[in-house]
């Protein structure tokens, strides 16, 4: 028995410090899955440049919150901003890096990209179940001219927990009371109606696949996979697509001053050009790190990408912060303190 | 001479005490090892409990007959799981079984000696593909295929009839609870038809022969003989495929449709317990939430718990019948 322990106790020892060799001197973060691209791109840049290594898991925004309150990584990250009271709560501090778009993506008989208009409550109706076929009279008002086929509707929504599933719920919430009321507004809901994709892989394919079918997803991936998209109607009533210029417009016109800890989500904005389902994402910092020189790494980390990190996230199809919304940030960051209860930037 | 005996002995322990120094290390760690499986067992079985209290405390045993799935408003249920489990692994096996029978049947009484070999490799070989490439053929290749054909078939034909009628209704989307159950049939059918095979390929050639020398046919044969022969080892096999079905994940995930609504028809979405977990665990945020995920968890080991002790009753059942 004693040299079962002895063994036991050895073989703990050695993955202790195997474990602690890889990570010496790299900062750690987890959490949301839809920004890790940029990240891991800003990360290989950032070491190039300094040394200094980033070592994000994208275990999904869930997890990144949890995996910060426990303090077992450096920063978490979430495509779902933590309202001012739980950050007061968990003693966290919250800021965006990106943006992006959520787009209704169709399949419909011989409808191209952007040949459907929709408006926020007839999407909302849809997803309700209530429109359930394409030639609704709902649908056919918006789109005089459009040949519409009989097709039924089948809904596509996402299957797990998603930041997109927030926004867009989000989104759905603002533009419709019944959806407000019956299903509301979450990382994941009480779908009333259709399948659910796993992933935005998942709904993409699905969506590809059923014809009829309307789903959502994020920007690139729409993108990336040559979606028919749908154009949607702002709140100032003007139907526009999803392009870059329409997300960062409706990152200029929000009010970020008057948000505090960042709680912000860009549904449903002002602005002419606006695209209606636009977010950032977020990451979670502590407000008292437990080690300065920890703390003012991941800093640093994010100004460097504030700074330098534009182009790649562009070229991702991510949409940069607004220069206005990083000086808000850098102000934020005045209240992150080490041990010494003094500011670490 | 028994003294010569004992000194030799004595020797030769003595020259090889590094042998035994070996030895008992092996005891040490084969023992360790058994010890392992024992304690992982024991915290998978106190981490699920403890993991879903939350819940158990929040929805008791309700939470087993509530349909409810609202992560918004934090009210759980697991009835559509538990009913997707149960279905998707039920039609896997009334197709599986009888299939791999046939195949088994085939290998070991009907084919030709030279083809025996390269079948056997190909159910082999069928069994060693990963799960998740089962689920991407599965969106891919056979869910289109599915929709275009054989679904509008079965609802044109099936959909009419009284009560059977109810299973084929709605849009033939190529996704949901058939689709899955078929794919977890093409996923088990290698493991019970290699277990058949094997079990059957012991029955001792003397009893086969005998029965043929009589006159009886090939089916008489392996109806009277090698089938009361091998009961127990089919069924093993029969479980095996069932346990696989039971909590297999992702090739589920990939085509049941993933949606917390429970129908009639065959055609719809539904879940499975896996696939709410692969789906729901990493982004799930809250206690009750997070619980209600380990509840489901927990309830899929007791729904596989009693599959394992109802065919270990059942194999102990034949053993006694055989026995008397």
């Amino acid at each position: 028995m004693n040299r079962l322990a002895t063994c036991l106790s050895l073989s703990v020892l050695i993955m202790f410090v195997f474990s602690n060799a890889i990570l010496a001197g790299d900062i750690t973060g987890a959490g949301a899955t839809f920004p890790y691209p940029v990240y891991a791109k800003w990360a290989e840049a950032y070491k190039n440049e300094t040394g200094t290594g980033m070592n994000y898991q994208s275990i999904g925004s869930g997890g990144g919150i949890k995996q910060i309150e426990a303090s077992t990584v450096d920063f978490g990250a979430s495509d779902k901003p933590l309202k001012p009271e739980e950050l007061d709560k968990y003693g966290l501090v919250q800021f965006p890096t990106v943006m992006g778009g959520v787009v209704p993506v169709i399949n419909l008989k011989g409808i191209s990209a952007g040949g459907i208009k929709l408006t926020g409550p007839v999407l909302a109706s849809i997803y309700l179940g209530e429109i359930t076929n394409w030639n609704a009279p709902e649908i056919a008002k918006l789109n005089p001219g459009v040949k519409l086929p009989e097709d039924d509707i089948t809904v596509v929504h996402r299957s797990d927990g998603s930041g997109t599933t927030f926004i867009f719920t989000n989104y759905l919430s603002k533009v419709s009371p019944t959806w407000q009321k019956k299903v509301g507004n979450d990382a994941s809901v009480s779908w009333p109606a259709g399948v659910g994709g796993k992933g935005n892989e998942g709904v993409a394919s699905y969506v590809q696949r059923i014809a009829g079918s309307i789903g959502y997803v994020e920007y690139a991936y729409a993108l990336q996979n040559k979606m028919i998209y749908a154009m949607l109607q702002n709140r100032e009533g003007m139907f526009v697509g999803p392009e870059a210029k329409n997300f960062a417009a409706a990152a200029v016109d929000a009010d970020w001053s008057n948000a505090p800890g960042f709680y912000m989500i860009l549904t449903d904005e002002p602005g002419k050009d606006s695209w209606p389902i636009t977010g950032a994402t977020f990451i979670l910092v502590r407000k008292v790190q437990k080690d300065a020189g920890t703390g003012k790494q991941v800093l640093a980390f994010f100004k460097w990408a504030y700074e330098h990190g534009d182009q790649m996230a562009e070229k991702l199809d991510y949409i940069p912060m607004p220069e206005n919304v990083v000086k808000l940030i850098y102000q934020e960051w005045k209240k992150i303190k080490g041990p010494d209860s003094k500011p670490l930037m | 001479m028994l003294a010569e005996g004992f000194k030799a002995e004595a020797g030769s322990r003595a020259g090889s005490a590094n042998r035994a120094w070996i030895g008992s290390l092996f005891e040490l760690i084969s023992g360790f090892s058994a010890f392992l499986v024992f304690c992982l067992l024991l915290s998978i079985i106190a981490t699920l409990v403890v993991g879903s209290y939350p819940a158990l405390k929040q929805f008791h045993l309700g939470f087993i007959s509530s349909d409810k799935w609202n992560p918004v408003t934090e009210e759980f249920g697991a009835l559509v799981p538990i009913v997707g489990t149960l279905v998707t692994s039920v039609i896997a096996m009334l197709i599986a079984i009888p299939v791999s029978f046939g195949i088994a049947l085939f290998l070991t009484e009907l084919s030709p000696v030279w083809f025996k070999r390269p079948l056997g490799t190909a159910i082999e070989l069928l069994a060693a593909i990963p799960s998740i490439i089962y689920g991407m053929w599965g969106l891919f290749v056979f869910a289109p295929v599915f929709a275009e054909t054989v679904q509008p078939w079965l609802k044109a034909h099936l959909g009419k009839v009284a009560l059977v009628g109810m299973l084929f209704q709605g849009p033939p989307m190529g996704i949901g609870v058939l689709t899955a159950g078929l794919i977890l049939a093409i996923m088990v059918i290698p493991y019970i038809a290699a277990v058949m095979r094997d079990v059957f390929d012991i029955v001792p050639p003397k009893l086969k022969e005998s029965a043929h020398a009589i006159g009886c046919t090939t089916w008489e044969v392996v109806w009277h003989i090698v089938l009361p022969y091998t009961r127990a080892g089919v069924l093993a096999g029969i479980m095996l495929g069932l346990g696989r079905a039971l909590g297999e994940t992702m090739a589920v995930t990939f085509v049941i449709g993933n949606a917390h609504n429970l129908h009639a028809s065959l055609f719809m979405p539904g879940n499975s317990i896996a696939s709410t977990l692969a789906n729901e665990f990493t982004e799930a945020v809250g206690d009750l939430y997070t619980s209600s995920l380990m509840y489901l968890g927990l309830l899929l080991f007791l729904i596989t718990f009693v599959v394992l002790a109802i065919s270990r009753l059942l194999l102990s059942r034949l053993g006694r019948h055989e026995g008397a």
